[in-house]
């Protein structure tokens, strides 16, 4: 029997409603006792993290990374990217399927979660759509689900066919798993000879680069939607991977407002940064779906603030350093998120734009759980996973890239001042980062 | 609502460098066009001192024939050395990249390269690595500044002659229209940057698919008329684009409709714009975006060439010899 005990710190879990002084007793990975500080029966024999002054809330769940096994350890292994978040106050992390090969199978699903791989905290593959993540042939949904699949996606390769689409989504909702797309339309943005490199507007004019317009992203939310209103009865369940325009969440609103079951999540990078912050041509600037308008940019922020958003996500994208020294239009997208995901919400969205803190945490944590449908995780509930996170809400800190756990440093963030320092990040009753 | 600001920019690393045209200020400008003139006044056999045996890599990654031999030429008439580098028949064939080349170059000795890319940013990338006083020669649909200031030199040759430097009203009540190909054009992005900060009025002319909305917005003092006529009748200055075939990525153009909406011809120009100076950054396709009748007419100052020695004389000595604290704005 392993015990571990938090004591003298703040509980706030949002998916209970809690929020008060209490004591947290974790016994061989699970939450067992919630009791008034100094009232834990514990034994002699439980570890003890003094968290006077900290608050302790569900560990964080990030819906949306890149782990780059297997193919890209160069990249980022499961080891060092669950480190990386560990660091970051997450205790669980779903993983993209864009491998090499493509995680379409049982086998590879599997071999992500296996012991050997070295995880430091919990990783939830998402598998493939469709064979290859080629958008042509279903996978066998049933299977990556037994094998531990959360929900599919072909992220990063939109599932363009209208009927691959539909395919996808009535057979998805047959074994109770979400479809997340990546929703951009490639047929606009990668042409031949000119593939596009940041969003369309004054500012990719001006720097001489093809742009991405923000219909080639709305117009595919918009048909998935119109797909999933014609599946109604199948009761399919969409979910909008890093929602970056306002037409596309304003896609998200009606939907919704249409009883349809149509989720998205928003990355720190969207709510926060425009398409000025490409400045000339940083590579750390340079993502899929890019930095947008400043419009853009407030509808993620109000979309946040009144709810529609269901999830904070980073799209965690590690790349190596030397990938990323190239020209702006040839240099792979994507940038490392998990380490600043919760020193940039608390910074803004609780700090500078008065999000209450238990909003915050939820979106961070039990609302991404209750989209992948993880049972037990996302709350601190006795009888859920001991996955917890301990942090000084006060401590300011300056984020530097070369102190990244992951192997990537590529982050538009290095040298921006965070709120909220991660004291211990607790994985199922383990130790798993301490600060 | 407070947002996070947009950074600032860290560039130029090096006081040499000339990455755009809004790296300099209009004193900046002013103090490059005069030193162009008095360099090119200079005796041949002081002038070859400037830059005596200072080492200066050409790298270019495009086929150029105007930019790197006045480069070439301006860097010799300074006595400095040179060495052309160019992706066919280097190690960049071989997969090297542009920050590992540049750092070879520096590493050989190199003090100074001149940049010409397919990829829009590319000085910067060359700049921030090298940390190296680094000329733009051209990068992608991007800038191309020695080329402003070339046409600039040109433009006030033709409209303020004698004139020595330039301040924020020179170009005062001057109209300058910018025809064709603007989407793809870095010659475009310079001038229309550089002439507005000088008095002029931008006028960038061409059809929808060839010139986005968007470009209006680049900086104050430019507009969109889309009526080649229209933009002649007001013009004091007309500088043609050909249409970058190699970066229209798939767009497709009816040429014969083009032709009819923005071909120079004699007739237009007679009728529209009988005074204007008509330039060109070459390479000129006749018959398409202008006839030869225009090309070598009166009105033409495609000859304006020969500026970019002068021009690139002024802005390779800066590049070796300017400091933090003087040498450029």
């Amino acid at each position: 029997m392993t015990e571990l005990a938090i004591c003298g710190g703040r509980l706030l879990d949002p998916a209970v409603g809690v929020d008060a002084q209490k004591d947290l007793l974790i016994r061989d990975g699970r939450v067992a006792e919630i009791a008034g500080p100094g009232k834990l029966k514990r034994t002699n024999g439980a570890q003890v993290l003094d968290a006077a002054g900290l608050i302790v809330a569900p560990g964080l769940i990030d819906m949306h990374v890149h782990l780059r096994e297997p193919g890209q350890a160069y990249k980022e292994t499961i080891a060092s990217g669950t480190a990386a978040a560990a660091a970051g106050g997450f205790t669980a992390v779903a993983a993209m399927p864009n491998t090499l090969p493509v995680n379409d199978s049982p086998e590879t699903t599997r071999w992500m979660q296996a012991p050997e791989r070295g995880a430091n905290v919990r990783v939830f593959p998402v598998a493939a759509a469709t064979r290859g993540s080629k958008g042509e042939t279903i996978n066998d949904y049933a299977a990556l689900k037994a094998a531990g699949a959360v929900a599919v996606t072909d992220d990063g390769r939109p599932i363009l066919k209208d009927g691959t689409m539909r395919e996808a989504l009535a057979a998805a909702a047959r074994v109770g798993l979400s479809v997340i797309q990546h929703a951009e339309d490639t047929r606009i943005t990668q042409i031949a000879a000119g593939t596009a490199s940041m969003n369309l507007g004054p500012v990719s004019f001006k720097l001489g680069l093809r742009g991405m317009p923000a219909e080639a992203e709305s117009s595919i939310v918009e048909r998935d939607i119109r797909l999933v209103a014609e599946l109604k009865d199948a009761h399919p369940h969409l979910h909008v991977a890093h929602t970056s325009t306002a037409a596309a969440l304003a896609a998200v609103r009606q939907a919704r407002r249409n009883g349809l079951r149509v989720t998205c999540e928003v990355t720190p990078h969207h709510f926060l940064l425009t398409e000025e912050h490409v400045g000339l041509y940083n590579t750390h600037a340079k993502m899929n779906p890019p930095l947008r308008s400043a419009a853009d940019r407030d509808a993620m922020i109000e979309g946040i603030l009144d709810g529609i958003v269901d999830a904070i996500a980073t799209d965690h994208a590690p790349h190596a350093m030397h990938e990323k020294e190239i020209e702006f239009e040839l240099a792979p997208n994507g940038i490392t998120g998990l380490e600043t995901a919760l020193g940039l919400c608390l910074r803004w969205l609780h700090g500078e734009w008065k999000m209450p803190l238990g909003r915050v945490l939820s979106l961070l944590s039990a609302q991404p759980a209750a989209l992948l449908g993880l049972k037990g995780r996302g709350t601190l509930a006795v009888g859920s996973f001991g996955d917890a996170v301990v942090f000084d809400p006060k401590a300011e800190w300056i984020y530097r890239a070369t102190e990244s756990k992951s192997k990537a440093k590529n982050t538009p963030f290095d040298g921006w001042t965070m709120q909220g320092k991660v004291r211990w990040t607790v994985s199922e009753g383990r130790v798993a980062y301490a600060g | 609502m407070v947002t996070p600001p947009a950074p600032v920019s860290p560039f130029p690393y090096n006081p040499g460098s000339l990455l755009s045209v809004m790296d300099l200020s209009v004193e900046g400008v002013s103090r490059l066009l005069t030193r162009a003139t008095d360099l090119e006044n200079e005796d041949p056999l002081l002038r070859d001192h400037i830059l005596a045996k200072r080492r200066i890599a050409l790298l270019f990654y495009e086929s150029s024939t105007r930019t790197r031999t006045s480069f070439e030429l301006a860097a010799k008439a300074l006595g400095a050395d040179t060495t052309l580098v160019s992706n066919l028949s280097s190690s960049i064939e071989k997969g090297e990249s542009l920050k590992d080349t540049g750092l070879t170059l520096r590493a050989l000795g190199a003090q100074a390269i001149v940049l010409r890319h397919n990829s829009s940013g590319a000085a910067w990338l060359l700049e921030e690595s090298t940390r190296l006083p680094v000329v733009n020669a051209g990068d992608g649909m991007h800038e191309h500044p020695t080329q402003a200031l070339l046409d600039l030199r040109t433009i006030l040759a033709h409209l303020r002659p004698g004139i020595g430097g330039v301040g924020p009203e020179t170009l005062a009540g001057v109209t300058v229209s910018i025809v064709g190909d603007i989407l793809h054009s870095r010659v475009a992005r310079s001038n229309m940057l550089l002439l507005p900060r000088l008095g002029a009025r931008v006028l960038l002319c061409g059809p929808k698919e060839l010139l986005p909305e968007q470009a209006a917005r680049s900086s104050p003092g430019i507009e969109i008329e889309r009526d080649f006529d229209a933009a002649l009748n007001r013009s004091q200055a007309v500088i043609m684009l050909r249409i970058q075939a190699e970066r229209l990525a798939g767009l497709q153009l009816d040429l014969d409709e083009y032709k009819a909406s923005y071909q120079l011809t004699g007739q237009r120009l007679a009728q529209h714009a009988p005074q204007a100076v008509v330039l060109h950054p070459g390479p000129i396709i006749r018959g398409l975006e202008i006839t030869a009748g225009v090309a070598d007419g009166v009105q033409s100052a495609i000859e304006q060439v020969r500026n970019g020695v002068a021009i690139r004389m002024a802005v390779l000595e800066q590049a070796l010899l300017a400091t933090r604290q003087g040498g450029r704005a």
